[in-house]
């Protein structure tokens, strides 16, 4: 109806925010996200990057997630940012502020690995787990970096692309067969 | 007498062999790495910090003293399949590890297999107690990435439903949270409360738990005639019972023992966790998305933000009763504000043509057939949107490929990041007051395991 109002509804912030004063030199963002400031620190950025925004007031880790872009490799990234096969993306959220950040890390192709941000928000424990549990990301320092959603016998990674859907036959006891 | 008892030990390994949950589990203490018992006990305070005090009594316990129980998966009061390994010295509770998993059927995989359109059906099972949270959460964010205008009306019916729903949710919880403490009367009275918006859920959608109504661009259908009473009445019903509900429970000395005191939370401790929703709010942060980051029309009503002081069982019990009494002021603005017009977008795109236009174009017919078995394409992109669910931030990260199906759908639910404060807050307690933790922190499986 009017789009100023609906702008208004969109549940975020539009303007930009400018990176904390503490964060490391070099870091690459993006305005084009949809509401959000896109940082994309290289792995070794990651931890240090998260550290200067949760000095800068971010308190919550909203969310941490995989993304397997195996077959979507040509997404828009910044210039200088080396896409690889998997990316880990961390919602920040700052209650003071009332902003949100979103973090993209580029994690790697064959073994992805990040360190962990259980020492700064002990709350991306478990979603470091399931992280962990479906894409296979190892997150260096996390203290128990076991499945949580997939039994422990469980052979690879789910959500992964290569991983296809039916792959492990379901056998329901005692189904009849086909007479 | 000895052959039985060799026979039984023989039984036993198969069946811890297959009990077992691996490293998953929790370990025995002699079998615990310091670190890892650290972290159970002290991941908080070293967020904060400050090292886990050396003369804990947990960590200084020999291992012959104490036993690890399971509680679950099919405890009735752990709400749906939730496992919960308890180490115990007598009664109390010294570690805890919640064992989930469950109840996972891989539905952000299914997402990416579904399109669209389809994907609202899919993310309504997640939260099954609080389903229209699910697909607001799962629309706006498919809206976002196509930029696509919701009429007026869709917006005001849209948070009409996730208030009448909050009403709902908050109703299952004070009937199960009822009947964890042994007020059973409560456990029907919620559910009898509960079935009045079931019932118009019915009306309006033509099904109760599994909605599925709120979709890309708008709403499945438009609110029944005469919808205006129904709300009414539930409005009516509802306020007056919870004032009798206070009667039942707020002023009853045995479940204010039981509440009271039990199981706090400070702010920080919620915050490093990532606890959202009527728990951090009990720690007496003021933090509602709806009031904070206001999406939908929640800038337009007039509603209060209820906090607590304690971060206590009490105080979650009370935060969950009066938003039950704020989502019926909100629900009677709605039904005083409800504009008129679309209950969709007119987006040929997202929208199929109208039923009556179907019988009688060819092009309509097509468009339909289209609409329904090939998706629509959403631009290339990533978005996340977050809603303030029954239960606390519910967020839905999207990325498109420019495709008719997602690329990657991800639901941060609230329930599976508020289940990490379940061993700090079961740490010292007795295993009575166990039951209570599980209760106030309300986790919903279907949500916590995907």
């Amino acid at each position: 109806m009017d789009p100023a109002g609906s702008r208004h509804r969109e549940g975020g912030n539009s303007e930009v925010i400018p990176l904390p004063p503490t964060a490391p030199p070099g870091v690459a963002t993006s305005e084009a996200l949809a509401s959000d400031l896109g940082c994309f620190p290289t792995p070794a950025q990651y931890v240090p990057l998260v550290k200067s925004f949760k000095e800068d007031g971010f308190e919550l880790c909203a969310d941490l997630c995989g993304v397997d872009y195996l077959a979507h490799p040509g997404r828009a990234l910044p210039e200088g940012v080396v896409a690889t096969r998997f990316e880990v993306v961390v919602n920040l959220l700052s209650l003071s502020k009332r902003q949100r950040v979103r973090i993209r890390v580029q994690a790697g192709d064959d073994e992805p690995r990040l360190d962990s941000l259980f020492d700064l928000y002990p709350g991306s424990e478990a979603m470091e787990r399931e992280a962990f549990d479906l894409f296979g990301i190892l997150f260096d320092g996390h203290p128990d970096l076991t499945r949580i959603l997939m039994p422990e016998d469980w052979e690879g990674h789910p959500l992964r692309k290569d991983y296809s859907v039916g792959r492990v036959p379901v056998q329901f006891k005692e189904a009849p067969g086909p007479r | 007498m000895s052959d039985l008892h060799v026979r039984s030990a023989e039984r036993l390994d198969p069946l811890a062999a297959e009990t077992s949950e691996g490293a998953q589990g929790l370990q025995r203490r002699d079998l615990t790495k310091k670190s890892e018992l650290g972290r159970e006990v002290g991941a908080v305070l070293r967020a904060n910090g400050l090292m886990l005090d050396p003369n804990d009594v947990d960590v200084e316990r020999h291992d012959d003293e104490t036993m690890i129980i399971n509680m679950g998966p099919a405890h009735p009061s752990t709400h749906g399949v939730l496992r919960l390994m308890l180490e115990l010295d007598g009664e109390f509770v010294l570690r805890t590890k919640p064992v989930i998993g469950y109840l996972h059927t891989g539905m952000e995989k299914t997402g990416e297999e579904l399109s669209y359109v389809q994907g609202a059906t899919n993310v309504t099972r997640m939260d099954y107690v609080s389903p229209i949270a699910n697909e607001l959460s799962y629309c706006m964010a498919v809206e976002k990435l196509l930029a696509i205008e919701v009429p007026e009306r869709a917006t005001w019916i849209r948070m009409l439903m996730s208030e009448l729903n909050r009403m709902a949710s908050h109703l299952v919880w004070m009937a199960t949270n009822g009947m964890d403490l042994g007020a059973t009367s409560m456990m029907i009275y919620g559910f009898r409360e509960r079935e009045l918006i079931l019932a118009f859920f019915e009306k309006t959608t033509g099904l109760r738990l599994n909605l599925n109504y709120v979709r890309p661009g708008g709403l499945a259908a438009d609110l029944p005639d005469g919808w205006e009473d129904d709300v009414e009445v539930i409005c009516d019903t509802i306020y007056e019972r919870t004032f009798e509900y206070d009667e039942l429970l707020t002023g009853q000395p045995i479940f204010r023992l039981r509440m009271e005191g039990v199981a706090p939370i400070t702010a920080e401790e919620a915050l490093a966790l990532g606890v959202t929703g009527p728990v951090l709010r009990s720690t007496g942060v003021p933090w509602d998305l709806r009031r904070t980051m206001p999406y939908l029309a929640y800038d337009q009503v007039d509603f209060d933000v209820i906090v607590g002081t304690y971060g206590d069982n009490f105080d979650r019990y009370a935060i969950r009763l009066n938003e039950i009494r704020e989502s019926v002021r909100i629900v009677r603005q709605c039904l005083e504000k409800m504009p008129r017009g679309d209950y969709r977008s007119q987006d040929p795109k997202v929208t199929p043509p109208p039923r009556a236009r179907i019988g009688e174009s060819m092009e309509a017919l097509i468009h339909h057939f289209k609409l329904f078995t090939e998706g629509f394409a959403v631009p290339t992109g990533e978005v996340y949107s977050a809603i303030e669910s029954p239960r606390g931030e519910l967020g839905c990260y999207l990325v498109s490929d420019g495709g008719p199906r997602p690329y990657r759908l991800h639901v941060r639910a609230p329930s599976f990041v508020n289940m990490q404060a379940v061993p700090l807050l079961m740490r010292g307690g007795s295993v009575a007051d166990a039951i209570t933790v599980v209760s106030t922190i309300d986790p919903i499986m279907g949500e916590v395991d995907r």
